[in-house]
């Protein structure tokens, strides 16, 4: 048994997709976790940007909300909303958009907004808050989600924000003229786009997981790259810096859980 | 200019049956005390307008003070769903509540659009996303100089603002400061706005020489109500208290139970609660 979890190695491998020179656009929960962990251990010196209006965050501990006292008591600056999505995002100063969902297709097109119809929902989701900007505004995006049917689904019920659209060029034809999303990173593996389709194909997998249990856990066929890679294990570092990092967390926000 | 009273006078003198209130604060300052005040007075068919509905609306929505809703992220930050307001709008209790759903940039740039007194919004957004095909004020535009097609949305003008800020000066001023989200934007698009804030001070004294200072002319009533904003936080004054946020889920998962915490801790109670919680939560902000 390896001494870490699925979803540390999920973190782990989010952290490290991450350079030092990028202005990250992070949303709360695992996207949040991944980039403080890249601060914390080889990307010191990453611009981590939160929509409340933080801009260089350097929180001690994970935010419960993306508006939290310690993202703006550590930021180099704080802005208003209308500033941050207006100058910022459209204006196209963010590197890196981190984004998450509750539902994604294998062209990443996520939804945050329904299950079911939009009309007569099963399942009413939270909406999309700033996604469907972050997703075309910022210069790349990478997903951070756990894999499993319910989630990675043939057919969205709800385009929340755009990843590929239905593939090749229909980011261009629509006149975006950022990558979209350049890496999906779960639990069990890593996916990029073919340089062609845009389908998202499994370019590393993690130790100790196999093909098929990706297949069983994804709700079409799964493309694999001509040559797949093996995703280093998560260091004695960085696992540390990010248990570390989920102690502080649970003692100041005070949970039991 | 601004006056000066309490909640509950503040709150009648702002808030009307049938007005399209947006009540703000990104997070930091959200104006709790006087969501409710707002219920506590019966408050009826409301629009309410809001970037991220949190508890404030959960609880408005659920004692039927709302008809209408406008948002654009609709749960409880870091936990989970907020069930008073999806119960309103999957199972219409306890009315029918109908809502027009947009993205934060979009509500973002249609609060200042409100505040710079235009029509509308125009912006880069909803590129390849399927909200414009479910809120029909969502349109599109041509820009006359380059031809590029961006997205336009009415601005917002809410009947009345409300928000939460640190201080006020006899005079009437208001001032913020922290994550200030779009409450300046709010209070300069709305027809009238009903400020609460931790403390009333006699001068603001020192202060950065750019302040987000809203003048005394452009707020119609201020109420004192230390601890207003809680359980979000007031930087400075009290810290956020995530373990609410957190109780509030089992709270507001069940409509008999929700209804109970409402009498007891909103209906029966009053201002002075928050005070209370206010001195438990100021430790955390070194006060």
């Amino acid at each position: 048994m390896p001494d870490y979890t699925s979803s540390e190695m999920m973190t782990v491998a989010a952290s490290r997709a991450l350079r030092p020179t990028d202005v990250c656009f992070v949303g709360i929960g695992q996207p949040s976790a991944a980039c403080n962990l890249a601060r914390l251990t080889h990307a010191p010196e990453i611009t981590l940007i939160y929509e409340s209006g933080t801009i260089a965050t350097k929180p001690n501990v994970l935010p419960l909300s993306i508006g939290d006292g310690e993202l703006c008591e550590t930021a180099l600056t704080t802005v208003s909303v209308p500033e941050m999505f207006r100058y910022w995002l459209q204006g196209g100063r963010i590197t890196v958009g981190f984004l998450g969902g509750a539902q994604i297709d294998k062209y990443a097109n996520l939804n945050t907004t329904v299950v079911g119809p939009y009309d007569k929902p099963k399942v009413r989701l939270p909406g999309g808050g700033g996604a469907p900007e972050i997703a075309t505004s910022c210069g790349e995006i990478f997903i951070i989600m756990a894999q499993g049917k319910r989630g990675f689904v043939d057919k969205l019920d709800f385009v929340t924000s755009l990843g590929h659209g239905s593939g090749g060029d229909e980011r261009e034809r629509l006149g975006v003229r950022t990558k979209g999303p350049t890496k999906l990173i779960t639990d069990l593996c890593i996916f990029e786009p073919d340089p062609e389709t845009r389908e998202m194909t499994v370019t590393s997998i993690h130790p100790g997981v196999s093909r098929d249990q990706i297949d069983d856990n994804t709700g079409w066929k799964v493309a694999y790259a001509a040559k797949v890679a093996e995703t280093p294990p998560p260091t004695a570092i960085e696992l540390e810096a990010l248990r570390a990092l989920y102690a502080r967390t649970k003692k100041a926000h005070g949970d039991q859980a | 200019m601004s006056e000066l009273m309490s909640l509950s006078d503040a709150v009648a003198a702002t808030v009307r049956d049938g007005d399209t209130v947006a009540m703000e604060g990104f997070t930091h300052l959200i104006p709790m005390a006087a969501g409710h005040e707002v219920i506590r007075q019966r408050r009826k068919d409301l629009t309410l307008i809001r970037m991220t509905p949190d508890i404030i609306y959960d609880q408005l929505v659920g004692m039927g003070c709302a008809s209408k809703l406008v948002f654009s992220w609709a749960g409880n930050p870091g936990v989970g769903s907020l069930h008073r307001l999806r119960d309103a709008i999957e199972n219409a209790w306890p009315n029918p509540v109908t809502y027009l759903e947009h993205s934060h940039a979009a509500m973002a740039n249609a609060y200042e659009a409100g505040a710079a007194w235009l029509p509308c919004a125009i912006f880069r957004g909803y590129i390849g996303a399927d909200l414009p095909k479910v809120n029909p004020t969502i349109k599109h535009i041509d820009c006359p100089f380059t031809g590029e097609k961006l997205a336009a949305i009415p601005s917002i003008r809410p009947d009345v603002a409300v928000i939460h800020a640190q201080k006020a000066d006899r005079a009437g001023n208001v001032f913020l400061e922290g994550i200030v989200g779009v409450q300046k934007q709010v209070v300069l698009a709305a027809k009238r706005a009903l400020v609460t804030v931790e403390e009333v001070v006699e001068d603001f004294g020192p202060r950065s020489l750019n302040a987000t200072i809203l003048p005394s002319w452009t707020v119609t009533a201020i109420a004192h109500v230390p601890g207003g904003a809680h359980p979000s936080y007031a930087q400075g004054y009290y810290t956020r208290d995530n373990a609410y946020y957190k109780a509030w889920d089992a709270i507001a998962r069940d409509r008999d139970g929700f209804l109970s915490w409402m009498k007891t801790n909103v209906l029966d109670s009053g201002p002075q609660a928050f005070e209370t919680q206010r001195q438990r939560l100021a430790a955390g902000a070194g006060r």
